[in-house]
């Protein structure tokens, strides 16, 4: 009942695109028609020029969201188990955090050149912050009486952070790693279109550059389907891990 | 914990932080050429702020991410209630919203580039368009969250849409409206940033991008450290503001 409501802004946009730029016989350097959006990503979907920059993007968002991640989330959870730390790290940390991602382009260039490594270092560093504060508190908010139970029943430090730590913070830390997942993907893309020649980012800019807007659109509408489809399948992975959370809980 | 160690502690960590970046700069652990030692870097940027263009560049980005900011926030805030005043408006848009929400911001710039060509409007729109989403749609959020009796008493009152806006919508929405916009001044000074790299509009962007390529590695992290005060200061500022304006909730 509701789907066909929200389909009909975008379709009358697309008709009334197409409409207006039915009229001109000239070429356009700079826009294309909807007809010649869709048969150019048709093209680039078929002689596997869009899988490959896609494969591009994905490997260097990937490579640097398990570097960010996995680092955030153990600095995280230290800083949660060891609060006076936390004390003397976090003013530092608030420092460097609001540091632009893309601002770190040209340093990350500098070290490594074009190519995979300083996209993933951005895209690493960009995860890292977000993760390390959520999983922070993660940590920090774990009640009370399970450490205490802990305790009572005297478990060791692994079994401490593997059956208390791990399983009580787990919610939260999901929840980061869907936002890391979509940070991933727009910084990588942003890294490309600003500096690094590979991948959908780089691929949206040289079309622009060659004067072909059939090509352009195409890539931006894939990137948009793309980050579309990886967030909704996040969103109901997260749903259904913790509606499994919340019925093994009421089992209980 | 009072508040004059807690402080002690911060200023305590925020030094260390210095002197580990002077260890690592002073022994070469991380190669000079690529990390220039902390005094380096403030006479790079004490001189630059004196003698060089670092405050017309800081200005530059300054006021462009500002500019796009305020537009974006008032066009946002606009648009977000338009469409959160009534729910037959958030079943038409709120799927193409969400479509375009999860697109990169910057991804945008190649478009604008093609329609403006590479003009300061240019830029200037693409940081409207890429920092519209978290105010926008934090506002239809914040619409959302709105009481049902309050709607029945707007109802009741005989409110006129307006007058439902001014009185209870956006005030039950300010919430929820300001961390939109203080995640939208992020994206707005990261779109900014990007949009100067590519365009090599002055600014910061483009003068990091220009040290970095000429290995000036100085230059480039009095770039960085202005850029990530340029973060910290407006994110402070837009959290005091928040405190200030959000004081009636508590009470």
């Amino acid at each position: 009942m509701k789907t066909w409501r929200g389909l009909v802004v975008p379709a009358v946009a697309i008709l009334l695109w197409e409409a207006a730029l039915h009229g001109v016989r000239t070429q356009s350097d700079t826009i294309a028609a909807p007809s010649a959006v869709l048969a150019s990503l048709w093209r680039l979907l078929s002689d596997g020029t869009l899988l490959r920059t896609t494969f591009e993007t994905l490997t260097a968002s990937c490579l640097g969201l398990a570097l960010g991640f996995g680092t955030g989330v153990l600095a995280g959870t230290l800083l949660g188990i060891f609060p006076r730390a936390a004390a003397y790290l976090l003013t530092p940390i608030e420092l460097i955090r609001p540091i632009p991602s893309v601002a770190l382009i040209p340093l990350s260039l500098m070290a490594y050149g074009f190519g995979l490594s300083m996209e993933a270092a951005i895209v690493a560093f960009a995860t890292f912050w977000p993760t390390l504060i959520l999983s922070h508190t993660a940590i920090a908010a774990i009640d009370m009486r399970l450490i205490e139970v802990a305790r009572l029943l005297r478990l060791g430090p692994i079994a401490r952070v593997t059956k208390i730590l791990i399983p009580a913070a787990m919610p939260r830390i999901l929840t980061a790693l869907r936002l890391a997942i979509g940070l991933a993907l727009v910084v990588a893309v942003t890294v490309e279109i600003a500096a690094n020649p590979q991948g959908l980012g780089y691929a949206l800019i040289i079309a622009q550059q060659s004067l072909r807007p059939g090509d352009m659109l195409a890539t931006l509408i894939w990137v948009g389907i793309l980050g579309w489809g990886l967030n909704a399948l996040l969103v109901m992975l997260e749903r259904r891990l913790s509606s499994e959370q919340v019925q093994t809980m009421s089992e209980v | 914990m009072s508040a004059a160690t807690s402080v002690l502690k911060a200023l305590a960590g925020a030094l260390a932080m210095l002197a580990f970046w002077f260890i690592l700069s002073h022994f070469a652990i991380v190669p000079r050429i690529f990390l220039p030692s902390p005094s380096q870097t403030f006479q790079a940027l004490a001189f630059g702020w004196t003698d060089g263009d670092l405050p017309e560049q800081t200005s530059a980005t300054l006021l462009r991410m500002i500019e796009g900011w305020l537009l974006s926030s008032f066009a946002g805030v606009l648009v977000g209630s338009a469409v959160g005043i009534s729910s037959a408006a958030r079943a038409y848009l709120s799927p193409t919203l969400e479509f375009l929400r999860p697109l990169p911001a910057s991804a945008i710039i190649p478009v604008a580039i093609a329609v403006f060509g590479l003009t300061p409007e240019m830029v200037l729109g693409a940081v409207v368009f890429g920092s519209i989403w978290p105010t926008l749609l934090a506002t239809v959020h914040g619409f959302a969250g709105i009481d049902p009796r309050l709607r029945e008493v707007a109802q009741t009152l005989r409110l006129s849409n307006l007058a439902f806006v001014a009185k209870i919508g956006l005030p039950n929405a300010l919430p929820d409206i300001l961390s939109g916009m203080r995640v939208s001044m992020t994206v707005a000074l990261i779109v900014t940033i990007v949009g100067e790299m590519i365009t090599g509009q002055s600014g910061l962007g483009s003068a990091i991008l220009l040290a970095g390529r000429s290995f000036q590695s100085s230059d480039l992290f009095a770039g960085l450290i202005l850029l990530g005060a340029l973060g910290v200061i407006s994110n402070v500022l837009l959290r005091s503001a928040e405190r200030r304006l959000l004081r009636w909730q508590l009470n």
